[in-house]
């Protein structure tokens, strides 16, 4: 039962991203061309995620269960460092130049794009280097 | 600042989020877990650990929203400009700039943020700024 409420959530949030228009790359490099003529639209949905995230999730830290009474796996790393910084900087770069995201790159592979696929492989690549490398370590 | 209204679409992109936060709430008091794509798609292919099944069923619904959404209204079609080489320069950028900060747009951005998690906030303060200055440089030093 907790994989339907998985699956309804993958879907609900696919659509989101299609209905948002995050799952357009074109847009999403309009918002980041802040210095030129600006698409200030993906500001509006994550505010409106985080205005309906705010309230969801101090609930259920509150309530400390989830509604089937199972327990909370969030997070709880708190330190600011040179690696969050690094990492954040490094999947800024990638967003910018093809104006993908994960949701909306496999959003996009779920349309049948050919592109789509080339950068959610490539972005497998990448996550498969960075296991390699920290086994390695 | 110059903003393009002849594309400016509010209304949707606010309802758009608003579901975004929705199913972001369901699998929190479903599952428990936060809806961090990267960190779902990264986990999916450790098949030793027990709670890979609501990854796949997650990222199985991220896949066929498109099909679903096209049975109902016309599939908005996406304009992806950058070409082969940038896209894959572009997606080991993402593959492993996720991992190494822990989160995306997603993870950080939307869950993060949610839980008014500072960390968070640093992560998408800095991905955006590095968002927009490589999109600077594309679009008015290189072109």
């Amino acid at each position: 039962m907790k994989n339907i409420y998985a699956l309804l959530a993958g879907l609900i949030f696919g659509l989101g991203l299609i209905v948002s228009g995050m799952a357009n790359p074109e847009k999403v490099i309009g918002f980041l061309n802040i210095f030129g003529r600006w698409d200030p639209s993906l500001a509006f949905v994550m505010g409106g995620a985080i205005f309906v995230g705010v309230f969801s999730f101090k609930y259920i830290v509150k309530r400390e269960k989830t509604l089937l009474g199972g327990s909370l796996h969030l997070s709880n790393e708190k330190s600011i460092n040179k690696r969050l910084i690094f990492g954040s900087l490094i999947f800024g770069l990638g967003w910018g130049v093809a104006g993908f995201c994960p949701g909306p790159a496999l959003v996009s592979l779920g349309m049948g794009s050919l592109k789509g696929a080339l950068f959610v492989i490539a972005m497998l690549a990448g996550m498969l280097t960075f296991k390699l490398v920290q086994k390695n370590n | 600042m110059d903003i393009n209204w002849a594309v400016f679409t509010p209304w949707s992109s606010l309802l758009g989020g608003i579901m975004i936060g929705l199913a972001s709430a369901l699998l929190v008091f479903t599952n428990g877990r936060s809806a961090g794509i990267s960190g779902i798609v990264a986990g999916v292919f450790n098949f030793k650990r027990p709670d890979w099944s609501w990854r796949l069923a997650f990222l199985l619904g991220l896949l066929v929203a498109p099909v679903s959404y096209s049975l109902f209204f016309a599939l908005p079609e996406p304009v992806i400009e950058s070409s082969m080489v940038g896209l894959v320069v572009a997606g080991f950028l993402v593959g492993i700039g996720t991992r190494i900060g822990g989160g995306c747009t997603s993870g950080h951005g939307v869950v993060g943020l949610s839980r008014l998690s500072i960390r968070s906030l640093a992560a998408t303060i800095t991905f955006m700024v590095s968002g927009f200055v490589i999109v600077y440089f594309m679009k008015h030093v290189f072109s």
